[in-house]
């Protein structure tokens, strides 16, 4: 609280990005963890809330007629456009939320201070929702090739690894310890991914110490122990994640990569994912493409390739590809590394969990992954005020191969676009603790579990809106691995999530929702059908004189039938029931539009009012009775 | 018949198909009049039919004695013949170049082609101007039906009748064609049951370098103004465009002659230019060796999405004039037979809901493209293979049509029909055993070729329920709303379902609509079945009432 300088900014403007409209006039609230704003002004009152930890920018802009424009970006891509009345208020804005939105411990983070209404045995049932021991076992480990290792106990051979690590049981001590010396950070190769049907198993590492020339006895044998651990093939694929240079050039430093020449049976693969930096600087270039005000197609197309970001997109997903295909089809064992072993390596064996194994492309299979992938093995997260330099886009690029396999396998997802966008928000917003830190032993150590909650029973409670209606489990979609196409064609825009806050450029019905209405409708008409059979097996059985004196009058029909038509499910139409030829009115979106007031579909008459070089308020919508000079600034282009 | 002489070789055997997504197949090579036909004379293999019309482009290779023939087509598909025989294979390519250039209409397709399908309902007579005119006269008395027209001579590409303001006479329509490019004096296109506004289109004014003026003109469309109000010129053409065009006679409405009216500059670019833009994107996608970089440059260069950008964005601002501003427009371009056309029937999908249905679509297409002259048979001659030297071909109805498919998908379930429809609709255009499409104008098309006698209409065949039922969005809820589609660019997708149609598999889409069907289907299954049991519990009910009674 002591970094909230100005409580309440009373007059303040709050522009609206997307179209010409009027800006609205509210108050401005600083709390402990949110920026919130209350338009004061229409009869709804409507209110924007920005938690503190999901701001990435704020920046002063030079002072207009208005006032002193304050914008504020936020790391789910929303941006927020303020005009403060008064300077002194603004300069105290920014400065309280420049210190808020940056916390410079983990204990400021707001999933420390959140506090749902949940007792102690509750979180803790919640942090035991997802099972790594259980996931493994799901996969086949352990079995009679592959063993959990005490070695990490009290994380003494590598802190940023978890304690339970699986190795193939011919790995002796010995051989893995003195692996872990010759590796990065001491990261030596563990299982990833087992593949029960082939025994084929994808490990991670981190880079060997190989310099120019250094060998390693023990991390030979190690690579030796994984590829026999996989009876049925006499090789194993090293993937090198990075551009062949990128490697080269960490020899000069003394690590590197392995040698075809020194590690028998191997065959060795360079992928050719940039670093982190060349990734952030493509995403910093991707967003301000979605950001331009009503750009040209020629702008908007070039920018989008001048990114890059596509490019990197299909890159990883060609690598999870290469992986799925050879662990499923070819049935070889790969090891999967980059620098660390912890951004690229992650993301490309999370893209190939996705392609080979169904159960991943469920929700709980997907908060699965999270788990084994994510958190055991951690990216870095940015959510202190760190260097800038180490922010990644790691997460984000691995949640976008996800929508974009959901582009061309629409009925393979249990979950929907809606489900990557809240979890893109919530790893950003730190309000669950399940994004924070980047080890377990971190995490043990601030008690994440004791202080913090975990996300994952709270989606799993609201996971009707997270649902794929197309999603089948009997569906052949849903069956088997994935072979996604990587043609560059194949490749979109995720205007979802880039322009998530820019409403009106997406559709204005949406056939997600329509599928959900319609769904959860059939669900009650099968309810109300079971009931309604019951009562017709009751009823005819009540005609035949021998039964009727069976009927008790407690359980008479008539008190059925009378209940159930006149109530029947809560959201039932009125009209269905009195008109039997009438179609169901099923679609939210089709009644709500009925009212033409206020409709989705009517503002968005926005878009191209936007072209107009003014702005301003010369939008034609509200103005039988304005002059047509006016409307003229509307129409005409710049 | 003449078609003997160009087939140099009718039948070879032994010939390779090669063909998007389908195994290869062995067979024999026929060459008919109108059709290319591969039979593998085995049962459950399918054959090849395909219509010389439909070809686009052809190119010869050799190996040795095998030759190669791969077929380009209009409908972007591209298929390989393997021909054993050099002589056979020269043969089968000048025939094929022959037959699929032929230039005299009446020895199209469409004239031979005899239905195996019942004709219930006659397309031909579905949507005409009088059958219009009747829905606009129980909506408002304030136009007249037109017969100035009736013999093609005051405007050759309009049809014999033309709805024009009740207070204008015959005698001002015809000063005002002479004032008009191609004699296309401003006619009615739509009126907005709403606000009685209306939407008028017409041919550029030939005011020429001396800005020559028409009071006839002037008055013709000032008789469209309600008192008091002023209107909106929408001009196609950019104002330096415009401007150009005086120094051929053309031109634009001059402010002064015009007071009532604003003058709107849009750029929708004419027809050579879209030609070519359809030629390198389709181009780019057929690329399978493209990077991510050249993918999207190539997207870009090609300016396809632009183009759709700006015909949308016109259309929605007439749209916009019309219904939030209670303007009237008139619209035109140069001609008025193009960019005109896409203008005014994108602004009726948006304003007017009869027109997202599939018959009121048809009518749409019927009265704003086909009555209204656009010349479907000099601008669909070619599509994106042709490698002769561009005549008049443009893909204009093609850009109409995508177009239409973006504001389907920002509106899924406004349209009662589906993207299939939309792509069957293009296929016709440009290749078809029906006569729809053929001709260039109603006068050409209705009189000279008597279409409607000799010829089958698409639409007698898309109106078979066998037919509806794969073109019906099963979305489709009726929204009586207007639609406001977005024009950003991150709104506007690349047309997969014919740019991409032949790259890349369909199978997961397909899948997913079919699963999308499942799911209403069976709702409405269910709900069919709760209604009939709620009746049987009703008659229950009764039955029982006496029983109950004690």
């Amino acid at each position: 609280m002591e970094h909230i300088r100005l409580p309440k900014v009373e007059r303040v403007q709050l522009l609206d990005r997307g179209s010409s409209r009027r800006a609205q006039v509210g108050t401005l609230y600083l709390t402990a963890s949110h920026t919130i704003f209350v338009d004061n002004e229409t009869e709804v009152c409507s209110e924007i809330w920005v938690l503190h930890s999901l701001v990435c920018n704020v920046e002063k802009q030079s002072v207009t007629a208005f006032g002193y424009p304050l914008l504020i970006q936020c790391k789910n891509f929303q941006v927020i456009q303020l005009i403060i009345p008064q300077e002194n208020d603004c300069n105290d804005v920014l400065m309280s939320l420049l210190r808020l939105s940056r916390a410079k411990r983990y204990e400021e983070l707001y999933c420390f201070s959140f506090k749902p209404n949940i007792d102690k045995a509750e979180r803790d049932q919640a942090w035991d929702f997802i099972d790594l021991r259980a996931e493994y076992s799901r996969m086949g480990v352990p079995n009679k090739l592959w063993h959990v290792s005490p070695i990490n106990r009290e994380y003494r051979v590598c802190d940023t690894y978890p304690t339970d690590l699986f190795v193939p049981k011919s790995a002796t001590l010995p051989v893995i310890v003195g692996s872990s010396k010759f590796r990065s950070r001491g990261r030596f190769p563990t299982l990833s991914y087992y593949c029960k049907e082939t025994q084929a198993a994808i490990c991670r590492s981190s880079q060997p110490l190989s310099g120019f020339s250094a060998r390693c006895l023990e991390d030979e044998q190690m690579l030796e122990a994984i590829m026999k651990s996989n009876p049925g093939s006499r090789f194993m694929y090293v993937v090198d994640t990075r551009p062949k240079l990128n490697a080269m050039a960490n020899r000069a430093t003394g690590k590197g990569y392995e040698s075809e020449d020194n590690y028998t049976n191997i065959k060795f693969q360079f992928i050719g994912i940039e670093n982190i930096h060349v990734m952030r600087n493509s995403q910093q270039k991707l967003i301000e493409v979605s950001d331009l005000r009503s750009p040209s197609m020629g702008e908007f197309l070039l920018g989008l390739e001048n990114s890059d970001w596509l490019k990197h997109i299909q890159t990883i997903l060609t690598a999870g590809k290469f992986i799925s295909k050879a662990v499923a089809e070819e049935g070889v064992s790969v090891l999967v590394h980059c620098s660390d072993g912890w951004d690229r390596t992650a993301q490309v064996c999370s893209v190939a969990c996705i392609l080979l194994d169904p159960y991943y492309r469920t929700l709980k299979g997907f908060m699965g992954t999270y788990l084994c992938d994510r958190m055991a093995f951690p990216y870095r997260y940015s959510h202190l005020d760190e260097d800038p330099k180490e922010v990644s886009p790691v997460i984000d690029q691995f949640l976008e191969c996800v929508w974009q396999l959901m582009e061309q396998f629409p009925c393979a997802f249990e979950y929907n676009e809606r489900f990557l966008i809240s979890i893109h928000n919530h790893i950003h917003s730190c309000q669950y603790g399940n994004f924070v830190c980047n080890s377990e032993k971190e995490r043990k150590d601030l008690g994440i579990r004791e202080k913090t909650h975990s996300l994952w029973p709270h989606m799993w409670k609201n996971k009707s809106d997270f649902v794929n209606p197309l999603f089948r489990p009997d569906h052949s979609q849903t069956q088997g691995v994935l072979r996604p196409l990587t043609t560059p064609y194949c490749f979109k825009f995720w205007r979802g999530l880039y322009n998530h806050f820019d409403r009106g450029l997406h559709p204005r019905q949406s056939v997600l929702d329509c599928l959900m209405a319609v769904k959860e409708e059939t669900q009650q008409l099968e309810e109300l059908l079971a009931v309604c059979e019951i009562i017709r097996l009751l009823r005819s059985k009540q005609c035949h004189p021998e039964w009727s004196d069976v009927n008790c009058s407690a359980n008479s029909p008539q008190d059925y039938t009378g209940g159930i038509l006149s109530t029947g499910p809560k959201d039932w139409p009125v009209q269905q029931r009195e008109t039997e030829s009438t179609e169901l009115s099923l679609f939210g979106d089709a009644t709500k539009s009925s009212d033409p007031d206020n409709s989705d579909q009517e503002s968005g008459v926005a878009d191209f009012s936007c072209h107009s070089s003014s702005g301003g308020d010369s939008f034609p919508s509200e103005d039988s009775v304005k002059d047509a000079d006016s409307d003229e600034a509307a129409f005409n282009t710049a | 018949m003449e078609f003997a002489e160009l087939i140099k070789t009718p039948r070879v055997d032994g010939v390779v198909l090669h063909r998007p997504f389908l195994p290869t197949v062995e067979g024999t090579l026929c060459l008919t009049g109108h059709h290319l036909i591969l039979s593998s004379r085995q049962d459950n293999t399918e054959e090849l039919w395909l219509l010389h019309s439909n070809i686009d482009a052809i190119e010869k290779r050799f190996i040795g004695s095998l030759g190669t023939i791969i077929v380009k087509c209009k409908d972007l598909r591209i298929i390989q013949l393997d021909i054993p025989g050099m002589e056979e294979c020269l043969n089968i390519a000048s025939s094929i170049e022959a037959l699929s250039t032929l230039d005299s209409v009446s020895l199209m397709y469409p004239f031979f082609y005899r239905p195996m399908f019942e004709v219930i309902e006659d397309g031909w007579h579905l949507f005409s101007p009088e059958e219009a005119f009747k829905d606009l006269e129980s909506m408002t008395d304030e136009w007249r039906l037109s017969e100035v027209n009736k013999d093609f001579t005051v405007c050759p590409s309009y049809p014999s009748l033309v709805t024009v303001p009740k207070d204008i006479d015959d005698d001002t329509l015809c000063k005002a064609a002479a004032f008009r490019h191609g004699g296309r004096f401003p006619v009615l296109s739509y009126y907005h049951k709403k606000n009685g506004m209306v939407m008028m289109r017409a041919g550029q004014p030939l005011t020429g370098t001396n800005g020559r003026r028409c009071k006839e003109d002037e008055k013709l469309i000032n008789a469209t103004l309600r008192a008091g109000k002023r209107g909106y010129i929408i001009d196609t053409r950019t104002i330096a465009v415009a401007q150009q065009a005086k120094a051929r006679g053309g031109g634009f409405e001059q402010e002064a002659n015009y007071p009532q009216w604003r003058r709107i500059h849009k750029a929708i670019e004419r027809s050579n230019i879209l030609q070519e833009s359809l030629i390198k994107l389709v181009e780019a996608c057929n690329d399978q060796s493209n990077s991510m970089d050249r993918w999207l440059s190539k997207l870009e260069a090609s300016n396809w999405q632009s183009h759709v950008k700006e015909i949308l964005t016109t259309a929605c601002l007439a749209a916009q004039c019309i219904d939030r501003s209670g303007a009237s427009v008139l619209v035109h371009g140069t001609e008025g037979t193009d960019s005109t056309l896409q203008v005014t029937s994108l602004a009726q999908i948006i304003l007017e809901p009869a027109c997202r249905t599939i018959r009121g679509f048809q009518a749409l297409v019927e009265r704003e493209w086909l009555q209204a002259g656009h010349p479907f048979q000099q601008r669909c001659a070619q599509s994106a293979y042709s490698n002769g030297k561009p005549r008049s071909e443009a893909p204009v109805f093609l850009l109409f049509l995508d177009c239409v498919w973006q504001i389907l998908r920002q509106f899924p379930c406004s349209f009662q029909f589906n993207e299939h429809f939309l792509i069957t609709l293009f296929e016709h255009a440009y290749a078809s055993q029906f006569g729809t499409f053929l001709g260039n104008s109603a006068a050409e098309s209705r009189v000279k070729l008597k279409l409607s006698r000799k010829t089958v209409s698409l639409w007698s065949w898309v109106n078979r329920p066998q037919e509806l039922e794969r073109f019906v969005n099963p979305l489709y809820e009726p929204n009586s709303l207007v639609i406001w589609p977005s024009v950003a660019p991150q709104s506007l997708l690349l047309w997969e379902g014919v740019f991409l149609r032949w790259n890349r598999s369909t199978k997961f889409l397909d899948e997913a609509y079919e699963e999308m069907v499942h799911i209403i289907e069976y709702n409405k299954e269910l709900q069919n079945k709760v209604n009939s049991l709620r009746r049987q519990l009703a008659q229950l009910e009764t039955e029982d009432s006496p029983l109950q009674t004690p």
